[in-house]
């Protein structure tokens, strides 16, 4: 079996064993939902003003959500120690990572596909008329977002403070990241697309680097 | 089968293992015996490959593990006193993640043999979390051999098993070593350990103290030996 074939497996059991427990994605729905609606009465702003605030509070809210999801993404192999269990299976290692972050990143799909027109409707706010470029930059956000996520949590599970490690490690490394989703999609909903194309390339930038390094770290990791 | 030459390992300042030198022929039942510390589980994640020896060298099959470690994982199985083993998938869901993993051929018909080697056919289907400790156990022993491994590690297998699973663990080690598989068991029962072993080693300190055939001698014996090596070190 190849490697695709590896993380086709190996997905199948996070798949499994997510639809099993719903764990990872009840904690993300409910916490971005909560946001949406607590934002959507708490704050009191002119509409011409949501397409400023909006973008933000959108991307803050997923990078926490993101965050209580990671939390949980190898818990489940430090449980019975089964981290060890993959480690002995002739498979390359970074198939364990690729799983893992597909995983996530299907989950945050979900969790994107049911917040963000919730949002919308708290803010009483029109559906953008760029779809396709509001589309592109969550995609490309959350992908850069959730390679590095992923690894990071990893690391983090071979701690004991785990949940407080992972946001101390993530939030510096995510937050050029959420400055340029925030800017391209504060221009998506502004309708003025002037400055997008750097913060695009910016995060496609930020997607690629973060790509490599679990690569080439990820089997030291599982070492340690 | 197994020839570690020299093997240590260095965690920070902390030397764990300070020169291993072993050698298991194919189809030899190994016991290893060593006070909490001495690296005896250092020594089987090494020879698992799951964890790398800071120096020495480490042949399976002939073969260099720095070199042929994906070839050589396929030859190994390992049971822990952790499972390994998913909570949220069921009994026959762990088995055939296991196998696929491993390529096994037939896996369909090896999954349901193994099911009821290890008398687990009728909990198939319930997710682990709710199996006993000795039913993980024996879904354990069955994972480990999903691949049918010549060489098989054990790190303390017994721990927190009832009788039944001390009984089909027992069984499936007759059974392996009456079909020439290579055992390498870590215990601190010396009547589990003596009793089927071809060579036993005792590790103390990071260092082999002792080796011998114990066959020719009785577990008392064995005893005074082993404390006097334990307290002498």
């Amino acid at each position: 079996m190849n490697f695709a074939g590896k993380v086709r497996v190996l997905l199948w059991k996070e798949v499994k064993s997510e639809l099993r427990t719903k764990e990872m994605l009840s904690a993300m729905l409910v916490f971005a939902l909560l946001v949406a609606v607590s934002f959507g009465f708490a704050l009191e702003i002119a509409k011409d003003e949501v397409a400023k605030v909006l973008p933000g509070v959108i991307w803050v809210t997923l990078a926490f959500a993101g965050i209580l999801g990671l939390n949980r993404s190898f818990v489940s192999e430090r449980q019975n120690d089964c981290i060890y269990g993959l480690m002995l299976c002739p498979v390359d290692r970074s198939a364990i990572y690729v799983a893992k972050t597909l995983m996530n990143l299907m989950l945050m799909a979900v969790v994107e596909l049911i917040a963000i027109p919730m949002f919308f409707i708290m803010f009483n706010y029109p559906l953008p008329a760029n779809l396709g470029l509001l589309i592109l930059v969550l995609f490309l956000g959350t992908y850069a977002f959730m390679v590095i996520g992923t690894f990071l949590s990893a690391l983090a599970a071979s701690t004991r403070i785990s949940e407080i490690l992972l946001p101390i490690l993530m939030i510096p490394l995510i937050v050029p990241v959420l400055i340029c989703a925030v800017q391209v999609t504060g221009g998506v909903f502004s309708g003025d697309l002037s400055g997008v194309s750097l913060y695009l390339k910016l995060l496609v930038t930020f997607g690629a680097i973060y790509s490599g390094l679990p690569f080439i770290l990820f089997d030291y990791l599982l070492e340690v | 089968m197994i020839v570690a030459k020299g093997l240590t390992k260095q965690i920070g300042s902390k030397r764990i293992l300070k020169g291993i030198d072993l050698e298991v022929a194919a189809g030899e039942f190994v016991t290893c015996f060593g006070p909490n510390g001495a690296g005896k589980s250092t020594t089987l994640k090494i020879l698992a490959l799951l964890s790398k020896a800071s120096s020495g060298q480490l042949f399976i099959d002939g073969m260099d593990v720095s070199k042929h470690g994906d070839v050589l994982r396929k030859k190994v199985g390992v049971i822990s006193h952790n499972t390994f083993l998913y909570d949220n998938l069921s009994a026959r869901e762990n088995l055939v993640f296991y196998g696929k993993m491993y390529e096994v051929q037939d896996l369909n018909k090896r999954v349901e043999k193994l099911l009821e080697d290890v008398g687990l056919t009728y909990a198939a289907n319930d997710t682990v979390r709710t199996f006993s400790r000795g039913m993980q156990q024996r879904l354990a022993i069955a994972r480990s051999l999903v691949h049918n491994p010549p060489i098989l590690l054990m790190d303390e297998p017994y721990t927190g098993l009832d009788e039944m699973a001390k009984g089909i663990l027992n069984s499936v080690l007759q059974q392996l070593s009456q079909s020439k598989h290579t055992v390498f068991l870590i215990t601190h029962d010396f009547d589990q350990g003596l009793e089927q072993s071809d060579q036993t080693v005792v590790l103390v300190g990071g260092r082999i103290v002792h080796r011998c055939d114990p066959k020719g001698i009785g577990r008392e014996d064995f005893r005074h030996l082993y404390l006097k090596l334990v307290e002498g070190a």
